[in-house]
């Protein structure tokens, strides 16, 4: 029977040969992740329910990596963060990345890349939402909440309902001025915020296999904006490269047959998309940059899991080299790698550091930060009526911080246009 | 689980998520200590926006200023409840206001299986728009066991979609208890 990539993996996972759409199976996890807003609670679930000097399944399985409430002098986020750091000695987990140690890497969904913890053909759960980002590496990867995590804790294993999926292709060769945040605001436009509900949303096309990973992982990151249970692209050499600098283990590719059954194939010609935003209050209020052109914004932010990698930071140096912003604008890395690229990489002779420092631009240390408003000190966090053009995936109200700010989300070249106008601003008028 | 539920109803919109079920600046608080749980049932629905809260008039509190519960027991939306981040904090926090069911059109993945495998509250789906027939503060009565509801302010009785495979998590009250029935966890 024919399978799509979803499906073979699910399979693998399964112990079977084939799993059908909407059937639901056991699948044996290779990684969980978690992070410091729910692995407590995830942890005291596991000792309530398997004991209070019980063992994880496999302490190797674990990745623990606290990335949201961390530069805040809150004190119920600091007590967390003592929570994590004492889970992981009881249990000798040594993919734990302390705050405050040098093994501190930022924003879990690009740290999981970065250390080599996406393989293809694998299966990850993770206790946050975006988990679906690692998908991008030709394997599965889903949210969960506390409770199914404390679960995988103690038995490796969690039921999952096999998705249908959805194909999204994408021919012709990428303009210059088209980002993969512009494609997905583009799907979620056309399939809205719930359209790939309990879905596979699978990337195909020659202007997705044309793009680095971390522009890949842009696109997976917000399969779950519209729904979708995972987001996933074949693994290719791009991806093999990426997983063989990083990793020594073993990984499998899999590949869609082409007999596959899908719930619905939208097809896409990337030469006829135009640069795009989502309008507040949903990501599936997609307007084109130059129909909304000249409303006025009071800040830039650059950040995030889908938004705050050295890609994203490369192609908002491009258009900020040698300008000046006209509004606070937030740049924040998504990981301590990333930063540390700021300082190194260069475009056009200087480095990223230098171009975003001269144009008036504020560096924050790496999180999560205010993507998600985060505690009242937060950096960026939105106040009052705010009006905010956003890298990040999300602007439901409230979303940054004020309930009665306004989120624009769009891609870095957007959001760095707009920062030197203060208005919105296709990136076509400064490339 | 209770066969019956029974108290007023809170009716909103489409596309709640879960910033505005909880958000975020208040996840930082244990989900075990009985004093700081109480504040995820003070801030429960706090993020949406007054207007679009106690449909159809709006401007109706979920909670009173300076209460920790809330007055209302069933909750009616419109598709796609619980959109948005994976926190498990959002059932919780409703289970802790005093939601015994949501009654939507439709939800996202992780919220559904937050609320049945915690076994917080009972996530049910209609194919009737139940948030343009309920006022917020009618007296509502869900049959467990005949899966309907009913509206004994207007007397009108609807027809809720039957649970299917989650009914029998639900009703062991969790993924925990239902896999300790089914002898799940001594396999592992």
């Amino acid at each position: 029977m024919a399978q799509t990539i979803t499906q073979k993996i699910l399979s693998k996972a399964a112990n079977r040969t084939f799993v059908d759409a909407g059937e639901s199976v056991w699948l044996n996890v290779d990684i969980l992740l978690t992070h410091d807003v729910c692995g407590p609670p995830t942890f005291d679930i596991f000792k309530e329910e398997f004991g209070a000097t019980a063992k994880v399944w496999d302490p190797k399985k674990i990745v623990v990596l606290p990335d949201h409430y961390i530069f805040t002098a809150n004190e119920h986020a600091h007590r967390n963060i003592d929570l994590l750091r004492q889970f992981a000695k009881e249990q000798g987990l040594e993919h734990y990345y302390d705050v405050g140690s040098d093994r501190y890497k930022g924003v879990c969904h690009v740290a999981l890349a970065e250390e080599g913890f996406n393989l293809p053909g694998t299966v990850l759960f993770g206790t946050d939402s975006h988990t679906c980002t690692s998908g991008a590496f030709g394997m599965f990867g889903t949210g969960i909440g506390n409770t199914d995590a404390a679960f995988i804790l103690g038995t490796g294993k969690l039921w999952e309902k096999v998705p249908e999926s959805m194909k999204f292709t994408f021919e012709g060769t990428m303009p210059e001025y088209l980002t993969a945040k512009d494609l997905i605001l583009q799907i979620l436009g056309d399939i809205t915020t719930d359209g790939a509900t309990y879905r596979a949303m699978e990337f195909d096309g020659e202007a997705i296999f044309s793009l680095p990973m971390e522009e890949r992982m842009t696109l997976t990151n917000m399969a779950i904006e519209g729904g979708g249970m995972n987001g996933i692209i074949a693994a290719d050499e791009v991806t093999e490269r990426y997983v063989k600098a990083r990793s020594n283990k073993p990984y499998e590719l899999f590949r869609s047959d082409p007999d596959a059954k899908y719930h619905s194939k939208y097809s896409y010609d990337v030469r006829k998309l135009e640069p795009v935003v989502a309008q507040p209050h949903s990501p599936d209020n997609r307007a084109t940059v130059r129909s909304v052109q000249g409303t006025k914004i009071t800040k830039s932010y650059i950040g995030s899991c889908t938004g705050g990698k050295l890609t994203d930071f490369m192609m908002a140096a491009k258009i900020l080299k040698g300008q000046k912003v006209s509004v606070t604008t937030n740049i924040v890395p998504a990981t301590v790698k990333v930063a540390l690229d700021l300082e190194h990489e260069r475009y056009d002779g200087q480095t990223l550091k230098q171009i975003f420092e001269d144009a008036g631009c504020s560096i924050a240390l790496p999180s999560c930060a205010a993507c998600l408003g985060g505690p009242a000190d937060t950096v960026g966090r939105s106040v009052d009526n705010d009006v905010v053009v956003s890298t990040t995936n999300r602007n439901f109200p409230g979303r940054m911080g004020s309930k009665h700010a306004g989120v624009y989300l769009a891609s870095p070249l957007t959001a760095a246009a707009s920062a030197i106008t203060g208005k919105l601003t296709d990136p076509r008028d400064f490339l | 689980m209770e066969k019956v539920i029974q108290g007023k109803a809170y009716v909103l919109g489409k596309n709640i998520d879960t910033d505005q079920i909880i958000p975020a600046e208040h996840l930082v608080y244990s989900l075990s200590n009985p004093e700081e749980v109480k504040l995820y049932g003070k801030y429960a629905l706090s993020g949406v926006p007054p207007e679009q809260g106690g449909l159809p008039e709006g401007n109706i509190p979920f909670i009173e200023e300076g209460s920790f519960g809330s007055e209302f027991t069933i909750i009616i939306a419109g598709p796609n409840f619980g959109c948005g981040s994976s926190r498990e904090h959002a059932p919780f926090a409703l289970k802790v206001a005093g939601i015994k069911a949501i009654i939507a059109e439709s939800y996202a993945r992780i919220f559904y299986r937050n609320s049945v495998d915690g076994g917080f509250l009972i996530p049910y789906e209609t194919s009737e728009h139940l948030n343009q027939l309920i006022n917020t503060g009618d007296e509502l009565k869900i049959d467990v066991t005949l899966n309907t509801i009913e509206n004994l302010t207007r007397k009108v009785t609807y027809t809720l979609n039957p649970l299917g495979d989650v009914f029998s998590i639900v009703e062991a009250g969790g993924i925990f208890a239902y896999a300790r029935q089914e002898n799940l966890m001594a396999q592992s």
